[in-house]
């Protein structure tokens, strides 16, 4: 079986580990992950913005390299998302729409391959912290990623969960949002901050970058040593220390 | 309105409501009451996913037969003894409006909440001609006293706090009331008392119309709707041609759904049912009762399969309470009668020149949490995209970011390329990078800057560490277990045959 990753822009040039991690971790269950080069990003930031077109030929390198993958597994709900909405995108381009929907029928995000998927939990790591963890909208809302990360952390050993007040709130990232409505979109990362710091946790988790980027820029801007990192990076630490 | 008038754009007038600390503690503290409510009231239902579902299909049917429920209506209305007009723009439903006025020979009009009438700016025509209109609902009286238009679609004050309530009311009464609700409330039910009693005309809203016996439905927690559709000679309703639901068993579900996600009520303080003017065995009521149906670009969302859910709309507010991006604004920013997700979408849509659509689209996260909010099911976070590409396709688009896109589609269209600018990505950011990270307010960072840093790119990237550690973990990789092997199987197979939906669709 063919299983693939598909890192997420972010990942790939920003945060290699989390992509390691996730690699690590699902050799520990003799899951052979593989890397189609082709690939680029998911046309989001393009697809969001209205440019259509644009999306589409971003998009087409992911359908491309993901031909005759078994599982796309992706550490992000929002890139996973997106190819969620293929199917609307190539709505009008019968061919290409097949391809769209047999990609989404196999895209996974990682926290929901790992519990869904392989049926696996507990993978006995040790990480005496306190965590707090923000669900990022794309991920919790519209792929219902809601369980998976929390049944993960609670077997994790030494994990002291403390929840975060208004988790649900989008943390203001929003691809070009943050850039289009800087200062609203400053606003909510100062309230997500302000919740963060209130749990008073060591680590923040979460399940997608962007939304980590977002929250950990903003948090490092003020001078605070929250740290944060995406939960294949914990769980990794967790099973190497354990 | 407050909150800018000589702003032009959604981003000139969200930073004077960023800058108005008072506004944005009075919109945070009641959308979160509400919000809060809501959670409540729709746990304790117990069944809210599955209603949320009837309340979609009960929406769905008759927005795609809308023209025989409308016919329905109107002629059960008529057979009740009701004048039903129809009119296609807001010039003429502000004309019928007034002529009915003139014809009454009315001084003055009482009205209850009603956002189409806020929509039609009818208050001013009715001025204009030299009839009184006053607003019997608290907040819209209060946004009436300030010369304001409402900021929210249910709570039409919630940017003021009990201090400025008292001001503004204190102006009107000539003497200083104190900032207590009781206090203030008192002041004002004596004062509409007077206003009832003089009225020529009542106007109401209208939050259902039933088609099967032609009747309206009214939902109000103060009372003040029952005194406009009871005390004065004439009624005028206005209501949305969207407003429509078959059957009063249909009313059950909304007045289930309704309540809940606008204020968390399990029902509001009156629900009233209004079929016909005063029959001669009704204590009261009015003797003469117009509706009229308000087109005024609703039917451009007719037929149009990215739009027509947004005649879905019951007008709850709970997509504004749930709004991360309206709870730090609230609701003058978006420049118009409706605001928050369900405003950004339905303010152009109700207009059909996209050029004017401002950037009130973009004043978005695309987050979700309108359409999970939504009692109907509405994806405004879908709509919202698409709006966006309709402006960027009939090439009202911002120049700039056309070219960055551009530029988008020719390096993510091509791996080679992306590897490439990469590489590039990191000889540039040493002029900037300091301490292992980018802080520069400069050019296109600084926005993002303003209020954070941005990681510098590592020496190397996920793509260019992957044969290693390819070849690292091919060497120690043990047997797939036959556990994981056979749910793995299930699930591929199950994608294969058009049944998955990999890791789920809309939630």
């Amino acid at each position: 079986m063919k299983v693939s990753m598909f890192i997420t822009c972010l990942s790939d040039m920003i945060y290699p580990q989390v992509g390691e991690a996730m690699a690590r971790l699902l050799a520990r269950y003799g899951v052979r992950l593989e890397f189609p080069r082709a690939q680029t990003c998911c046309g989001q930031p393009a697809f969001n913005s209205g440019y259509w077109k644009e999306a589409r030929a971003s998009a087409r390198t992911i359908l491309d390299a993901f031909e005759d993958s078994d599982f796309v597994i992706a550490p992000s709900g929002s890139c996973t998302g997106m190819i969620h909405h293929y199917p609307k995108l190539f709505e009008n381009d019968p061919v290409m729409l097949e391809r769209a929907k047999r990609l989404q029928a196999k895209s996974y995000e990682f926290a929901q391959f790992l519990v869904k998927v392989l049926g696996v939990t507990d993978l006995g790591a040790s990480f005496p912290h306190k965590v707090t963890y923000h669900p990022s909208c794309h991920g919790s809302r519209l792929l219902g990623v809601k369980d998976e990360p929390m049944a993960l952390m609670s077997k994790v050993k030494g994990l002291q969960f403390v929840p975060l007040p208004f988790a649900e709130d989008c943390c203001g990232f929003g691809g070009t949002f943050a850039v289009k409505m800087a200062d609203i979109s400053g606003a909510m990362v100062t309230e997500k901050a302000d919740h963060v710091l209130e749990t008073e946790a060591e680590v923040l988790v979460g399940l997608d970058m962007a939304c980590l980027m977002n929250i950990a820029g903003h948090l490092q801007y003020r001078g605070e040593r929250v740290r944060v990192m995406h939960l294949a990076e914990l769980l990794y630490e967790g099973v190497k220390g354990a | 309105m407050s909150a800018g008038r000589a702003a032009h754009t959604v981003k000139e007038r969200a930073e004077l409501a960023l800058n108005d600390e008072f506004l944005r503690k009075a919109v945070r503290f009641t959308t979160e009451r509400l919000r809060g409510g809501k959670k409540k009231a729709s746990e304790e239902h117990g069944n809210w996913e599955e209603w949320r579902e009837r309340g979609r299909a009960i929406r769905l049917h008759t927005i795609a037969h809308l023209d025989y429920y409308l016919n329905l209506f109107a002629d059960n209305a008529r057979a009740n003894g009701v004048h039903v007009h129809f009119a296609e723009t807001a010039e003429e439903a502000v004309r019928l409006s007034l002529d009915i006025a003139e014809h009454a020979g009315a001084k003055s009009v009482v009205k209850s909440k009603s956002m189409v009438t806020e929509e039609l700016h009818l208050n001013h025509a009715l001025e204009s001609i030299g009839v009184e209109a006053v607003e019997t609902d608290l907040g819209e009286y209060i946004i009436q006293l300030a010369g304001e238009m409402p900021s929210h679609i249910v709570i039409p004050a919630i940017h003021k706090n009990r201090h400025q309530i008292a001001e503004l009311l204190s102006k009107e009464a000539g003497y200083e009331l104190p900032p207590d609700t009781t206090a203030l409330a008192g002041f004002v039910r004596k004062k509409l008392r007077e206003k009832f009693l003089e009225a020529d005309i009542g106007m109401t809203g209208c939050n259902f119309a039933i088609a099967e016996t032609g009747s309206m439905v009214l939902f109000e927690n103060e009372g003040n709707a029952r005194m406009v559709s009871t005390v004065p000679r004439t009624q005028i309703t206005l209501m949305g041609m969207e407003r429509i639901i078959p059957s009063w068993e249909d009313l059950e579900v909304m007045a289930t759904l309704l309540p809940r996600s606008a204020t968390g009520q399990k029902l509001t303080m009156y629900m009233s049912g209004i079929t016909g003017p005063r029959r001669s065995e009704d204590a009261d009521g009015p003797e003469e009762m117009h509706i009229i149906i308000v087109d005024n670009g609703r039917s451009l969302q007719l037929g149009d399969p990215e739009f027509q859910e947004l005649l879905n709309c019951i007008r709850c507010g709970a997509c504004l309470n749930a709004c991360p991006v309206y709870r730090h604004i609230g609701g003058h920013a978006y420049g118009s009668t409706y605001s928050g997700p369900i405003g950004a979408v339905l303010t152009p849509s109700l207009k059909s020149n996209v050029a004017e659509w401002d950037d009130i689209a973009n004043a978005s996260s695309l987050c979700g949490a309108c359409y999970e909010a939504c009692p109907v099911k509405i994806p405004l976070h879908d709509m919202l995209v698409y709006l966006r590409r309709r402006k960027v396709e009939a090439g009202y688009g911002n120049k700039l970011e056309s070219a960055g896109m551009g530029g988008f589609a020719a390096v993510m269209g091509d791996a080679k390329r992306l590897g490439g600018i990469m590489r590039l990505g990191k000889l540039g950011q040493k002029l900037v990078v300091r301490g292992g990270v980018i802080r520069t307010k400069l050019g296109p960072l600084k926005g993002w800057n303003t209020y954070r840093v941005t990681p510098s790119l590592p020496k190397r990237s996920f793509r260019d560490r992957w044969p290693t550690l390819e070849r690292e973990l091919a060497e120690g990789l043990r047997e797939l277990d036959p556990a994981v092997r056979k749910r793995m199987e299930e699930a591929a197979r199950a994608a294969g045959s058009g049944k998955g939906k990999g890791g789920g669709g809309h939630g």
